[in-house]
């Protein structure tokens, strides 16, 4: 497996060549190398416990029907309290949906070009500038949201069709966030595509256009499916964009102009103090954050299935 | 050439024509589409950039790194978030780079070849994509509650380690596998322990990329605002920390806390505020580049 450990296999020279007080000190280091090991799978093994033994006592409140129930609202603040969590799904899918409308053509684009026809100069000027996107806080984007993206461009723009905080902006920011997710993931698959293809498409009369999306495409298709999973996966768990720039009125809709409240912004308004310790809606606080534990999981598994299989086919 | 008269003739009945001149046409253009499509992505962050500059460069004095927050915007200033930062972001460094680096270590040249190594591996994949708002909860519940550090400073760090453990692990891991098997290899042929190969050279030459993983991991610490929120660091302070048990805000909790604030003096501090982060940031992520890019050929 990896490249280390077959170094170190063989005869154990430092059996027959050090004295025992050194192999003991030997054996002290290594022992406590794999108990920072255990670190990893202590913080899952925490993770699921937290989540799952809070949410004991709050779903002996509310009922795992009522807490799946289509047409129950979120409402744990306001008598009748309603503790409905699609309504809560429904913002993040909002949020989901149309960022990935904006993104996944961008980042899709970015990838063939940077891919296929970028020149290797403007690729290494390209691909840092496109990754930085990756590396700004997602505060800055949650300020640019709400500035920038609604106040000085969608609110002038389509005025009181939209709400202050509403799911456009903070879309259309978050698909900002996204594109370097998308596009280099797609960038490494297409890489992957042996040259042999391309080239036979090509002794065939193809124009560049015509290898990039009938041959390129497709061969890459299932590291472009992961890079779109994992993406899925970002949104959903996403916090402060939503947070600031989406509202926190937890709506059942997938129009982009009204407010949503997401999972991930219901926890933060429990996080910043709105919701007394002990009671059910602070407890709702680690059922919510089960389920979207559970939905960022699902996504990133079944992305990493993905990128394994283009390994594994091209690799 | 003159000896061959059809020649240009012929050259030029190669010129498409009809369909393939139109395919050959689509083709070309989209060059162009897609470029734009590129630029789109570097057009909004050069675009985010003049932005915060326009609105918060007039911010941006002594004062405002010196003063603590306040109610009135001209007043306030970056003083408890930057100190917070330092404090949390110093124990940060030094609690995942002795776990990380051992982590490591531990899959990459002593773990027996087993079904719990797969574990350790697949679990570590896994957790790089847990949400930051998730190791909030975990903090809350684990180290703000169960062992009752309370808001502080350490239960910060801690929180804030955990998010990152698995990334500056991975990236560990990488730069361990860029060092050659004959340098292990000739160091245990020279009756090298184990340790002793790994200590004096793997470890120096994974150096290089282990600070590289580190740094961006950190610049990924100092920019986290969800998890800190959930652990309670969403507070007013307005003394300087001076011990990891403090109470404790950090520089985009300050803010967040100010862009949400409807008037218009607080959104000029937010983006004067932006404007010291992403320095920060960009300059972390930029040492990781040279960083990579000087030992890249090592």
């Amino acid at each position: 497996m990896a490249v280390g450990n077959q170094g170190l296999d063989g005869p154990d020279l430092s059996r027959m060549y050090n004295s025992p007080t050194k192999r003991m000190r030997e054996k002290a280091i290594i022992g406590s190398l794999g108990i920072a090991a255990l670190i990893s799978l202590l913080t899952t093994a925490s993770i699921v416990i937290v989540l799952v033994s809070e949410s004991i006592p709050f779903f002996r409140e509310v009922s795992l029907t009522e807490f799946f129930n289509p047409f129950a609202e979120w409402q744990p603040l306001f008598t009748p309290v309603q503790f409905g969590v699609w309504e809560l799904i429904a913002g993040t899918m909002n949020v989901v949906l149309w960022s990935l409308v904006i993104a996944v053509p961008i980042g899709l684009g970015s990838a063939i070009y940077l891919s296929e026809y970028a020149h290797p100069r403007t690729r290494s000027i390209l691909k840092p500038l496109l990754e930085a996107l990756a590396s700004v806080p997602t505060v800055v984007y949650a300020y640019f949201a709400l500035t920038f993206v609604t106040l000085d461009v969608l609110r002038p723009l389509l005025g009181d069709q939209i709400s202050v905080f509403n799911s456009l902006g903070a879309s259309i920011v978050m698909a900002v966030m996204l594109i370097p997710t998308i596009a280099s993931i797609s960038e490494d698959a297409m890489a992957a595509v042996p040259r042999e293809l391309r080239e036979g498409a090509y002794g065939l009369g193809s124009t560049r256009l015509e290898v990039a999306s009938r041959v390129v495409f497709p061969a890459a298709l299932s590291g472009i499916i992961a890079s779109i999973l994992l993406a899925i996966a970002r949104v959903v768990g996403e916090t402060m964009i939503v947070a600031v720039a989406a509202g926190s009125t937890p709506n059942l809709t997938l129009n982009p102009l009204e407010t949503v409240q997401t999972m991930t912004g219901f926890m933060l308004q429990v996080g910043l103090g709105d919701a007394a310790r002990g009671s059910v809606e602070y407890r709702s606080l680690f059922a919510v954050g089960l389920t979207l534990f559970l939905m960022t999981m699902i996504f990133n598994v079944t992305a990493n299935w993905f990128v394994r299989r283009f390994r594994e086919v091209y690799v | 050439m003159a000896a061959l008269p059809g020649a240009a003739a012929d050259i030029r009945e190669l010129q498409a024509t009809g369909s393939v001149a139109r395919r050959q046409r689509i083709s070309r253009l989209s060059r162009y589409l897609l470029l734009a499509m590129s630029l789109l992505g570097v057009l909004a962050l050069v675009g985010l950039g003049i932005d915060t500059i326009i609105n918060g460069w007039s911010r941006l004095s002594l004062d405002f790194f010196t003063n603590y927050p306040s109610r009135f915007p001209d007043q306030a200033g970056l003083r408890s978030s930057l100190i917070g930062s330092i404090w949390v972001l110093g124990l940060v460094i030094v609690v995942v780079v002795p776990v990380a680096i051992g982590t490591a270590i531990w899959i990459e040249e002593f773990a027996p070849q087993n079904f719990f190594l797969e574990i350790v591996k697949l679990n570590l994949s896994n957790l790089a994509g847990v949400p930051s708002i998730i190791y909030g909860v975990l903090g809350l519940a684990v180290f703000v509650r169960f062992l009752g550090f309370g808001s502080s400073i350490l239960a910060g760090s801690l929180t804030l380690f955990l998010m990152i453990l698995p990334m500056t692990v991975i990236a560990s891991q990488e730069a361990i596998r860029q060092v050659p098997v004959s340098t292990r290899q000739g160091s245990l042929a020279l009756g090298a322990t184990k340790w002793e190969t790994v200590w004096s050279h793997v470890l120096p030459g994974a150096l290089p990329g282990m600070i590289t993983g580190v740094i961006l991991a950190i610049a990924r610490a100092a920019g986290e605002t969800a998890a800190l929120i959930m652990i309670g660091a969403f507070t007013f302070i307005a003394f300087d920390n001076t011990s990891i048990n403090d109470d404790f805000t950090t520089m985009p909790i300050q803010v967040y806390n100010w862009t949400v604030r409807p008037q218009e003096g607080f959104r000029q501090n937010a983006a004067a505020g932006i404007i010291v982060l992403m320095t920060v940031v960009l300059s972390f992520n930029f040492a990781a580049a040279i960083l990579r890019e000087r030992f890249r050929n090592d």
